[in-house]
């Protein structure tokens, strides 16, 4: 009762926080399948550099991302020690191999801050908001424009 | 009504039905040999379309499924009879009825350049008088007193079944028992109308008038509604509760005395249903007119199960892992060193065996005659022909060879380019054909055959062959090959499927639609299929796509380049060869032949052509794989290593990534790896305007 | 007890939108795929009402009225057909073969049920 009484709720979302190239970054958790350890994956021929290559996901041919790479950063040399985290971004689904990721943020959607517009670059324009979490802040990863729909031909 | 999505799919699965029926039933009109039940088939098979198609709103649907199916009424009814010009428009009718039914599935608008003149063409069986609009069924009042209607507090009804309303299988306390519940009622019934003597009594004649008062009632509409359909069955008065009611002094029974009416009803209506029999027929045994047997037993017989295709799917996507599972099983065997002799291998040959014959079982269930395929084709072929204004005669043979659902589904868009290719391009015009002798009538035969292990679709057209030298023309002007190549004509008639080719010096509105043959040869290298050409210059040009019998499993042969596993069809190995110094020949600056046979055949290094970093071992070192291809006759794929032959469960790229040039899909292997799976026609075909030109290979790459 | 409907109807998606928007009301329902099924599921079933389509092989609506109201069982059912004609024509023909009411499709669901409901008294 007392908690309806502080209306008007603003709506709750939640955010897995990540490090990709060394910078903090956060995914809607609506859009994560899961998380897995880096295991070795099976390269394309013609793939373009930020695409590492493909792994078996129960039975599914999933291609794996290199976050870093996809944001501007250097690329990751992938260890053990790495993530992959396995999205769904409008009909596909895709591994996005990152540094760590640190935990589940949960804030109100009136938390969010517009992004601040500046010289932009690849990760900055891949950037829908950000949160700030006490003296930081982590940036909001937009999937489906930092992934847009593949032409079917040229991959 | 209601817009579940499941049941939109259950409408367009039934119209797929509706429109083989239609189909059918129309040739054998063309053929003559139509029946009355034909022209019924027919009819019902349109008028199906349009009562379902109403469900959903889809207007453009109802509105020409109403008109052709008018016609069809009109032809049934005998008032109209079959010539060829009516034919010849029904089956125009019937091409854009499926058209508008594939347009409503697409959710794409109609194309009204198609629909209106068979619109108009339809229309002009039927003369002016059709034109107005189906009116809709509206409650028609029988007396209705306006004047007062306004302010009203009640009405008053009062009614008196006729005969018909008995024997229409309604009832007066049901009447009454809504007309009760529209407000405070008090009822009353008349019975002076009883014949004193019952021996005259008719068990379902109207003797009764009830009169209903109804209080604290605005409009007389909802009472109009409860007498929807009884108004012409009774003696019907409404009337504003201020008018002196009908005739006669009632006995006025309360509103809380109702049950007992309705009992009262309840035993004036039953009689009739136990008396009239042994009434009008006193010998009993006189048998009830029963259904008129029917002599034709019914035609929808075949007892089927409709099973929704995601449950296939998912059972087949379950087979795969559990053939996979079994390659998991063999290897860790094998590495347990278990001793050849133990029962265990046989039981897990047995398991193979089991695997196997599900997996067979399961993908009989998606199989589809080519039927319904071949039907669009006929009307693509139909329409092409119209287009063009040549004179095509269509003709397909087994349209009972049965495919994968998904074969089907995804050979429409290929095939329609083809077939509109072949009438485009293949086929002359009338007065070509004529200067030349052959007959002004092109044939287009399109056939569908299974030969050891693989489906074969052929379109075969009697047109003037493929130019050569235009094409090889073409493709020198748009820089696919240098002006001095030397190509065999086999290579020739494969530049029609190089990116970006197009034959037609002017592009018409029928094949030049953005897409080329190369879109046709990737959308069936998916399939796992491939296309090849024979063509004779003044006889004809025939495609035919091969196709894999089942999409989800094909023999590899597994191989290693640059450390990667990967597999390579077996149907495309003739032979592998680890040569010896003697049998390779140096060719220009890096490229190498090989000596099999005294025949000289390129060979390609897989690796390089993937990307790979360039193995510097001696073909010696390696394994040549002799592969034949529809692209170059011949030629040998230098491989790292190859390990076996296996089945392997083939999993599609596109989904998630896309296509891959040079690679036709993936497959999961024993340890849980992904392996690719080389497309050897894509590899052969990038590799031989290589050795001509450096650039030209760089197509599909990015 | 629930209501009975036996619907008869050849198009699958007619039966499939009468059998979910009836079992959604409460109804009890059974479908058969043409005139010589319908008449065979009347004689095996205790329908308290009968919907059926006209134009249907082997018997058409109006066959199936006249068995119905020609034979021994529940021969006072009420039928309702389903048709996409509409006008005076229909209902003269409905009437004459002894139909009880008559619904135009496409058919709204409410209206469909709410007259089931006043001929079964539901």
């Amino acid at each position: 009762m007392s908690q309806q009484a502080e209306a008007p709720q603003a709506k709750q979302l939640e955010f897995v926080t990540l490090v990709a190239g060394g910078q903090n970054f956060c995914v809607e958790i609506t859009q994560i399948r899961e998380i897995r350890r880096w295991t070795p994956v099976t390269i394309l021929p013609h793939s373009p550099f930020h695409v590492l290559g493909v792994i078996n996901l129960r039975g599914a041919v999933i291609p794996i991302i290199d976050l870093a790479v996809k944001l501007g950063f250097e690329k990751i040399q992938p260890t053990e020690r790495h993530v992959i985290i396995i999205t769904a971004i409008e009909d596909r689904i895709v591994g996005l191999l990152v540094e760590s990721v640190s935990e589940i943020l949960g804030v109100s959607a009136d938390m969010v801050r517009e992004t601040p517009r500046g010289p932009e670059d690849p990760a900055t324009r891949a950037i829908q908001g950000i949160i700030p979490v006490d003296d930081d802040m982590t940036k909001i990863i937009n999937l489906s424009a930092l992934m847009p729909s593949l032409d079917p031909v040229a991959a | 009504m209601a817009t579940d999505p499941s049941i939109l799919d259950t409408f367009f699965e039934e119209c797929e039905d509706l429109i083989v029926a239609l189909t059918e039933g129309l040739t054998e009109m063309r053929d003559g040999a139509e029946d009355d039940e034909t022209v019924n088939a027919v009819f019902r098979a349109v008028h199906s379309i349009k009562g379902a198609a109403g469900a959903f709103a889809l207007d453009e649907l109802v509105g020409f499924a109403h008109k052709f199916e008018t016609v069809l009424d009109e032809l049934r009814s005998n008032r109209l009879t079959t010539d060829e010009k009516l034919l010849r428009v029904l089956q125009r009718a019937g091409d854009v009825l499926a058209d508008l039914v594939e347009a409503a599935r697409d959710n794409i608008p109609a194309n009204r350049d198609q629909v209106d003149p068979v619109l108009n063409e339809l229309q002009a069986f039927l003369g002016a008088e059709d034109d107005q609009p189906e009116e809709e069924f509206v409650f028609e009042a029988m007396t209705l007193d306006f004047d007062s209607a306004e302010d009203q507090s009640g009405y008053l009804v009062s009614f008196r079944p006729s005969h018909e309303f008995y024997a229409c299988g309604h009832d007066p306390a049901l009447l009454i028992k809504a007309l009760n519940e529209l407000g405070p009622a008090t009822i009353s019934v008349d019975e002076t109308a009883l014949p004193d003597d019952f021996g005259e009594f008719d068990w379902e004649g109207g003797y009764l008038t009830w009169t209903i008062e109804i209080e604290d009632l605005a409009t007389d509409l909802s009472i109009l509604e409860i007498f929807q359909f009884v108004d012409d069955l009774c003696d019907l008065k409404i009337s504003p509760r201020d008018t002196p009611p009908p005739p006669s002094t009632p006995q006025t029974i309360e509103t809380e005395d109702l049950p007992d009416i309705v009992t009262t009803a309840a035993v004036e209506v039953a009689p009739k249903e136990e008396e009239k029999p042994s009434a009008d027929a006193p010998d009993a045994a006189t048998p009830s007119p029963g259904p008129k047997a029917d002599a034709k037993p019914a035609k929808r017989n075949a007892t089927s199960l409709r099973v929704d295709p995601k449950r296939v799917d998912r059972l087949i996507n379950a087979v795969g892992e559990l053939i996979i599972n079994q390659s998991v099983i063999s290897q860790r065997l094998e590495k347990a060193a278990i001793p050849n002799a133990s029962d265990l291998f046989a039981d897990l040959d047995d398991y193979k065996l089991l695997a196997r014959e599900i997996q067979e079982g399961v993908m009989a269930i998606r199989a589809q005659p080519v039927k319904p395929l071949f039907q669009r084709m006929l009307r693509i072929a139909r329409e092409a022909a119209d287009g063009t204004g040549k004179d095509v005669a269509i003709v397909t043979h087994g349209e009972n060879t049965e495919v994968d659902k998904t074969v089907v589904e995804r050979l429409a868009d290929p095939l329609t380019h083809m077939i509109r290719n072949a009438i485009d391009h293949g086929i002359e015009a009338p007065e070509q054909r004529k200067a030349v002798g052959k007959p002004t009538q092109g044939v287009l035969t399109l056939t569908a055959s299974q030969r050891s292990g693989s489906i074969v679709i052929e379109i075969a057209d009697d047109g003037a062959g493929l130019n050569r030298t235009r094409i090889r023309a073409i493709a020198v002007e748009k820089g696919l090959i240098p002006a001095d190549a030397t190509l065999s004509e086999q290579e020739i008639d494969q530049l029609l499927f190089a990116p970006g080719f197009s034959t037609a010096t002017e592009i018409t509105n029928l094949s030049g639609r953005g897409v080329g043959m190369d879109v046709v040869k990737t959308a069936i290298t998916t399939l796992g299929g491939r296309v090849g050409i024979t063509s004779v210059p003044g006889k004809g040009t025939t495609f035919s796509i091969t196709l894999p019998l089942t999409l989800a499993v094909m023999d590899g042969m597994i191989i290693n380049v640059g450390g990667q596993t990967m597999v390579v069809p077996i149907s495309s190995i003739l032979e592998s060869i680890r040569p010896n110094t003697s049998d390779i020949s140096r060719i220009g600056l890096n490229g190498e032949l090989l000596r099999i046979r005294g025949e000289y055949v390129p060979i390609v290094d897989l690796a390089d052509r993937l990307g790979h970093p360039r193995d510097e071992r001696k073909m010696t070192e390696r394994v040549l794989l002799l592969i034949q291809t529809e692209a170059v006759p011949q030629c040998a794929l230098a491989v790292d290593d190859i390990f076996d032959q296996r089945q392997v469960v083939v999993k599609s790229m596109q989904g998630n990534y896309g296509a891959i040039s040079g690679i036709s899909g993936a497959t999961i292997l024993g340890d849980g790896k992904i392996a690719l799976i080389i497309d050897p026609d894509a590899i052969a075909l990038n590799a031989a305007p290589r050795n001509f030109e450096e650039e030209a290979t760089h197509v599909a790459a990015s | 007890m629930k209501t009975r409907i036996l619907a008869i109807d050849d198009s699958r998606t007619i039966r499939s939108l009468l059998t979910m928007a009836l079992e959604k009301a409460g109804f009890d329902v059974t479908t058969a795929v043409d005139g010589v099924d319908g008449v065979q599921k009347f004689r095996d079933s205790d329908a308290d009402l009968v919907i059926t389509d006209v134009n249907m092989p082997n018997k058409d609506g109006f066959g199936v009225i006249d068995d119905i109201r020609g034979g021994e069982k529940n021969r006072a059912v009420p039928v309702l057909v389903l048709t996409t004609e509409s006008g005076a024509a229909l209902k003269e023909r409905a009437r004459a073969a002894g139909a009880t009411g008559w619904i135009v499709k496409p058919f709204d669901d409410d209206a469909l049920i709410s007259v089931i409901r006043r001929l079964t008294g539901a």
